[in-house]
């Protein structure tokens, strides 16, 4: 279950100007693990999380999401917009929340989009904001949130339909080192609460030792390395390392 | 589903508000200038009407009085009065001019008309009909003028004895009644300057001051100082009798133009005011496109500004169908809020104009068809750049 990818490949033209951005990448990551990606600049860390996202299409390669083949050489899926909003979830660099939507239906808007009711997915949002502890801004629009609490707000959307695979992007990025670790320690014990496969991408050195295992990414290829931190059920409740 | 178009609406209203009241006054012009051309429509109608006639006698291969020079002697009346179908017969004249109050010029459409037969103004708001021979007058309350006033015709003075409303030129000019003979010798009466030359020209004419016929000089010298022409006689058609039946007799007879209301009607609207009409239809047509570049604008601006949000849509799953729905719904919002305020304004400020401004029920109803649709057709800009929007722009810096 979680996500598999092997082999995979993405080509940005062709002839002599064709760019390889990927070139045979392979990682699995299993339910209720969090994974980092790390990677200079242009090494194709984005490009094999749009990938993984399914908006861009892969040259070749194998992705099974959740046990189901969704690309082989081709898409296996029919409808990848159904696909994005019900099993996978984004957290973005930047929170993006809708700037006109609470907080709540910031968080509801999926459930929404899948066809709930308005009361249900309300309800599923809340229940997430009380888990990330930001219940109490339910109602604040996104303008009116701290950069931590919009965050916050971010993972929750990205939880809304419970998806087995979490894409992150830089997710403290914007974020004070004591922030950025306490988002990290939500992802781990989401991950773990929901059985979720989360994969984060990042530049961040400070939160490199939360992961359990990290795959490094250069000139488009994956090397995997076990044990380069302490795991995520580590992270103290203040947010700091243990 | 939550509305996400009212949502964004709500969070940014006073930027909607303000742009829809910007759209509201273009509208309001919009609708003012229909409802010109809708008053200047409505002023031939109600000018028609308030005259009591059924038939307008004027010279032959004319469309006079309203639309070319007519002129008819005035004693072809009691010859109308004999044919059979004619109840009522009165001259008229029509002269637009200045009439002068005081220090001041108001251009007037100057109507002689005989007190108690067509033509006469049916309606008084104030004061009296005119009951004496000479010298007194009803004007258009437009005329500015109050009952009481002096006002100067030529070089007579004439007392306002009454006021009445809606009876204009197809010029716009209001209209001061007169008694018929006042008015023929504004109309012809020269200045003495030029009527002491045209006797002395007479005069010197030997074949009009022959030695041999004693009387000739002064019949030919009073003939030229009085006018005996008007510009049409008004009909009234006795009851039972067709208008179209009388008019067709008294052309046959009489040799002059006979034209019923419904022909009158179709030469003041589709002859008179066509040109007028054009030039109306040409702003509403350049304001309606205006309007539409306005909304295209505004909603293309607002969508670009949420890019990112509608790439973060995209990507989350939301249909692309929700997305236009988002961006039209907020174009056809921003037209409601323009049709309300434009509809508010032009009933504010047409009776301003100083010509009638007729709001009609069915153009607004029209102009609301036309304002969404002018929104439908702006937003496809707006939602052709939001459907361009590449989900991937959300992932990555």
């Amino acid at each position: 279950m979680g996500i598999q990818i092997e082999g995979l490949s993405k080509r940005y033209g062709d002839g002599p100007t064709a760019v390889e951005a990927l070139k045979d990448v392979n990682m699995s990551v299993a339910p209720g693990e969090v994974v980092g990606l790390i990677g200079p600049s242009g090494s194709g860390k984005t490009t094999l999380l749009k990938c993984l996202g399914a908006v861009i299409e892969p040259t070749r390669g194998r992705m099974t999401l959740g046990g189901q083949v969704i690309y082989d050489g081709g898409w296996k899926i029919a409808d990848l917009r159904v696909l994005r909003r019900d099993r996978i979830g984004f957290i973005f660099q930047a929170p993006y929340l809708i700037p006109f939507l609470d907080a709540t239906d910031n968080v509801a808007l999926l459930p929404m989009l899948s066809g709930q009711s308005n009361s249900a997915a309300r309800a599923r949002a809340r229940e997430l904001l009380e888990a990330l502890d930001v219940a109490h801004r339910a109602k604040a629009l996104p303008a009116e949130l701290s950069g931590g609490e919009q965050q916050r707000v971010s993972i929750a959307r990205a939880l809304a339909n419970r998806p087995p695979v979490i894409l992150a992007d830089e997710p403290t990025a914007p974020l004070d080192s004591e922030r950025g670790l306490a988002v990290m320690r939500i992802l781990h014990q989401l991950a773990s609460q929901y059985a979720t496969a989360i994969i984060v991408v990042t530049h961040d050195e400070k939160i490199i030792p939360t992961f359990k295992r990290t795959y490094h990414i250069r000139d488009g290829r994956t090397v995997e390395e076990a044990g380069t931190g302490r795991a995520g059920a580590s992270v103290t409740a203040s947010g700091a390392p243990g | 589903m939550i509305s996400l178009a009212g949502r964004d609406i709500l969070h940014s209203w006073s930027k909607f508000v303000l742009t829809g009241l910007g759209l509201g006054l273009l509208i309001g012009v919009t609708f003012t200038m229909a409802g010109v051309y809708r008053g200047m429509v409505d002023d031939a109608k109600v000018l028609l009407n308030n005259s009591g006639a059924d038939l307008w006698v004027v010279q032959k291969d004319t469309l006079g009085p309203y639309a070319e020079p007519s002129s008819v002697h005035d004693d072809v009346y009691r010859s109308l009065l004999g044919i059979p179908g004619v109840a009522q017969a009165a001259n008229v004249t029509y002269l637009t001019m200045q009439v002068r109050l005081g220090e001041t010029d108001v251009r007037a459409m100057v109507v002689g008309f005989v007190p108690g037969e067509p033509g006469e103004p049916r309606y008084l708001i104030a004061g009296r009909r005119v009951t004496r021979s000479h010298y007194e007058a009803v004007a258009d309350v437009n005329a500015g003028f109050a009952v009481g006033d002096r006002i100067r015709i030529r070089r007579h003075d004439y007392t306002v004895v009454g006021l009445t409303r809606r009876m204009v030129s197809s010029g716009g000019d209001p209209m001061v009644f007169i008694p018929l003979k006042d008015a023929q010798e504004a109309q012809f009466l020269k200045d003495n300057d030029a009527i002491v030359n045209e006797r002395a020209r007479t005069a010197g004419n030997p074949a009009l001051n022959r030695p041999g016929v004693p009387g000739l000089l002064d019949a030919i010298e009073a003939s030229q100082t009085s006018g005996r022409t008007v510009n049409a006689v008004l009909v009234r058609v006795a009851m039972g009798h067709d208008p179209e039946r009388v008019a067709a007799e008294l052309r046959r007879w009489k040799h002059v133009e006979a034209y019923t209301r419904a022909q009158m009607e179709d030469i003041l609207i589709a002859k008179l005011i066509a040109t007028a009409s054009k030039q109306i239809g040409m702003f509403l047509v350049i304001l309606t496109i205006v309007s539409a570049a306005i909304v295209a604008f505004i909603i293309y601006t607002m969508t670009l500004g949420k890019i990112r949000e509608i790439a973060v849509l995209k990507l989350i799953g939301t249909h692309n169908s929700t997305i236009a729905s988002m961006i039209l719904q907020q174009a056809l919002w921003l037209g409601v809020i323009g049709f309300a305020v434009g509809k508010i304004a032009a009933t504010i400020w047409g009776p301003a104009f100083p010509r009638y401004v007729l709001l009609e029920p069915w153009d607004a109803v029209v102009g609301f068809g036309i304002v969404m649709l002018v929104c439908v057709l702006a937003s496809t800009l707006a939602i052709r750049a939001a459907l361009r929007v590449d989900p991937a722009a959300a992932i990555g810096g």
